[in-house]
């Protein structure tokens, strides 16, 4: 028995199942990561955290753990991960991007729920996730009716806290939104036995928004055309700071973009001249989905910009670091977080208007839209988007899918005829 | 200079023969489980400058002998464009994927649409529910129009449709009223998806079901406009895909 299986076996992961899942992951990896040509060199590092997911970064949990510190994971680019470290605790994203146990998940769930609530309870049922199992609580939040019941069916398998995230941006949702990060604060504070302090909690700030800073270094580089990092790179690198350490990770993402720098610079790109840039909105694409980037990406195209939670909704805006006191600075934690275009707020303009300034600031080509099956806010925003982009004279493709591969031909047909609506100089 | 156009779709296999930007020969075979096979076959006396490949089978053939592919969207959008060069609307309904395509006057794709992963309203819908009813869609085909009573079909999806069809069947409804139900239950999937991309004309009707007089008759009806139909509604693909060779 191997170090991890010890610590796995410690957790509660069943081993046999477990296994079965990390076998499936190098192959993907491969196929989907690894396969891709003139790769920055930057990237071997996320390539050594991916293949160490459920391995090394999981014994830090453990360590964090043993040495008296907490391990909270969440759901949401809503909940706030500054509130967490200055609590002293480790914050890890959990929504899960693969098909796991649906039949497990089948028991509890209605079948027709977005893939991702499925996905999610049927790593826990399965016992298949190192990182919900080192949680010594889960917050979630109402960001739609799914999850707003998922986590009640979670709640009974493990701690679960739940933030209620308005559904409007006025001043009374605000304020709602200002005393539901405090009411996280208190709830955090209750679990770790000790007061979060000013300077903790600035420090916190500043370590998030370093790690965001870096984030957003990076898309800026994604605006070089012809491009010189994937979108599937560039995905990969999103999906990992949701559980990475934040200073380590904000480290390997700046001295990414100064290898990027340099091969811009030197006019070096991952493959050539121009390819049509895509834009790709909608639904976040948790760890290890990487379906349409891919399909995008090996049709011809690149992913220059993602409009997702895993993506630029993630990390756009900072915190105000000189806010002047505590209340100030708890305040200002809030109004970043209201900033982000989920699609469950309405009305939702903001949303839209976003699109349309990355479409111009990228240079895009075509959106992509894509949607988890069942997931009531992006689909039906997906019409309105469209809408707009019809004005702008913009191609969309809408598609509307989940973690199976069986649809991967059907997908891969219409992105291609995209690509040659947009793409090719002798337009059909 | 010969150019060949071949369409590997889920039922059919189409090559053609292109000289000087015109049809010179075309054939189609079932695509059964080989559809590699039926392609070498089909591929056996003929030579090209340049072979293209479209259709669901185009990266098997790719790999193999084709030197290029296109998608089924820019071959029908070509081919449908060749043949009618005022057609601003394509309907292809395949053995497996229904497609609208608006195009632009100069021919471009401007937009299409794509069933989901599901057989809905295609040509293995009609194929299963035939089946059901115990007839070939020929048949099918032909008794539906014997009849402008119908029943509703309410589902599109093509195992609730089935059932659906059992359940007529058990409760004695005559045939030629379910055919007719089923007719227009795909019209109207064709319909909708055609309406998302909007109907401007001319319209072409493309693909294998094109050849099915009732479909074409309730279509004409409901979109209140002719239809053009090419002489072989199944080489349109392999057309296009050997025109795109000329670009």
């Amino acid at each position: 028995m191997s170090e991890y299986d010890v610590m796995w076996e410690g957790l509660g992961i069943d081993l046999e199942a477990h296994a079965g899942l990390l076998e499936v992951l190098p192959p993907m990896y491969q196929e989907n990561i690894l396969s891709q040509e003139n790769r920055p060199r930057g990237m071997e590092y996320f390539d050594f955290v991916f293949s160490e997911v459920h391995g090394l970064r999981v014994k830090e949990l453990v360590e964090h753990r043993e040495g008296g510190g907490v391990v909270v994971g969440t759901f949401c680019t809503y909940v706030s991960e500054e509130l967490i470290v200055a609590a002293g605790g480790i914050c890890v994203g959990l929504c899960a991007g693969a098909q796991v146990a649906p039949e497990e998940a089948e028991k509890h769930l209605p079948r027709n729920i977005c893939a991702l609530i499925k996905s999610s309870l049927g790593f826990k049922l399965a016992k298949v996730c190192p990182y919900i199992e080192s949680c010594d609580l889960l917050v979630g939040e109402t960001t739609c009716d799914g999850k707003k019941k998922y986590f009640e069916v979670l709640g009974e398998l493990q701690p679960v806290y739940v933030m209620e995230v308005p559904q409007m941006k006025l001043e009374h949702d605000r304020d709602l939104w200002r005393l539901e990060v405090r009411r996280l604060l208190a709830r955090l504070e209750e679990l770790t036995g000790k007061k979060v302090g000013l300077e903790e909690l600035r420090d916190a700030v500043r370590l998030i928004n370093e790690k965001r800073r870096a984030l957003l270094r990076l898309e800026e580089l994604r605006k070089s055309d012809p491009p010189v990092i994937s979108g599937r790179d560039a995905l990969l690198v999103s999906q990992i700071a949701f559980y990475d350490d934040p200073a380590r990770l904000t480290d390997k993402v700046n001295a990414l973009c100064d290898e990027l720098e340099e091969r811009k610079a030197r006019g070096e790109s991952i493959g050539g001249a121009h390819r049509p840039r895509i834009l790709l909105s909608g639904c976040p694409m948790a760890l290890p989905n990487w379906k349409v980037a891919t399909i995008i990406e090996t049709s011809g195209a690149v992913v220059a910009m993602d409009e997702m939670c895993t993506g630029i909704r993630y990390f756009d805006n900072l915190v105000d670091e000189d806010a002047a006191d505590m209340e100030a600075l708890l305040d200002s934690i809030a109004d970043r977080y209201l900033k982000i275009h989920c699609a469950i707020f309405t009305p939702n303009g903001e949303r839209v208007e976003h699109i349309k300034e990355l479409v111009r600031d990228y240079r895009i080509d075509a959106v992509v839209y894509y949607a988890l099956q069942f997931c009531d806010p992006y689909t039906v925003e997906a019409f309105g988007v469209q809408r707009e982009l019809e004005k702008l004279g913009i191609p969309f493709l809408y598609l509307e899918t989940d973690y199976s591969a069986e649809d991967v031909e059907q997908l891969s047909t219409r992105v291609q005829a995209l690509i040659e609506m947009v793409g090719s100089e002798d337009k059909a | 200079m010969a150019i060949g156009g071949l369409d590997i779709g889920s039922r059919t296999i189409a090559l053609v023969e292109v000289e000087d930007g015109e049809l010179r020969w075309g054939k189609v075979v079932a695509t059964t489980f080989d559809p590699l096979e039926q392609c070498r076959q089909l591929l056996a006396d003929r030579s090209f400058e340049v072979l293209v490949a479209t259709g669901y089978g185009r990266h098997l053939a790719q790999a193999n002998f084709a030197d290029r592919t296109i998608t089924e969207i820019k071959a029908f959008a070509l081919g449908c464009h060749r043949l009618f060069p005022e057609c601003r609307t394509i309907l292809d309904i395949g053995g497996q994927d229904t497609k609208a395509i608006s195009l632009a006057p100069d021919g471009r794709v401007a937009d299409f649409q794509m069933n989901d992963r599901c057989a809905a309203g295609t040509g293995k819908f009609l194929e299963v529910m035939a089946a059901a009813m115990g007839l070939t869609i020929d048949e099918m085909g032909r008794i539906a129009l014997e009849t402008e009573a119908e029943v509703k079909i309410s589902s599109m999806c093509t195992v609730f449709a089935e059932s659906e069809v059992t359940g007529l069947i058990a409760r004695g409804t005559p045939r030629p009223e379910i055919a007719r139900g089923l007719h227009e239950a795909i019209c109207d999937r064709a319909v909708s998806l055609l309406k998302r991309v909007g109907v401007e004309r001319e319209v072409v009707f493309a693909g294998g079901v094109a050849r099915n007089p009732c479909l074409r008759a309730l279509l004409e009806r409901r979109l209140k406009v002719p239809l053009l139909i090419p002489e072989d509604p199944q080489l349109v693909g392999a057309m296009g895909a050997a025109l795109s060779a000329l670009q």
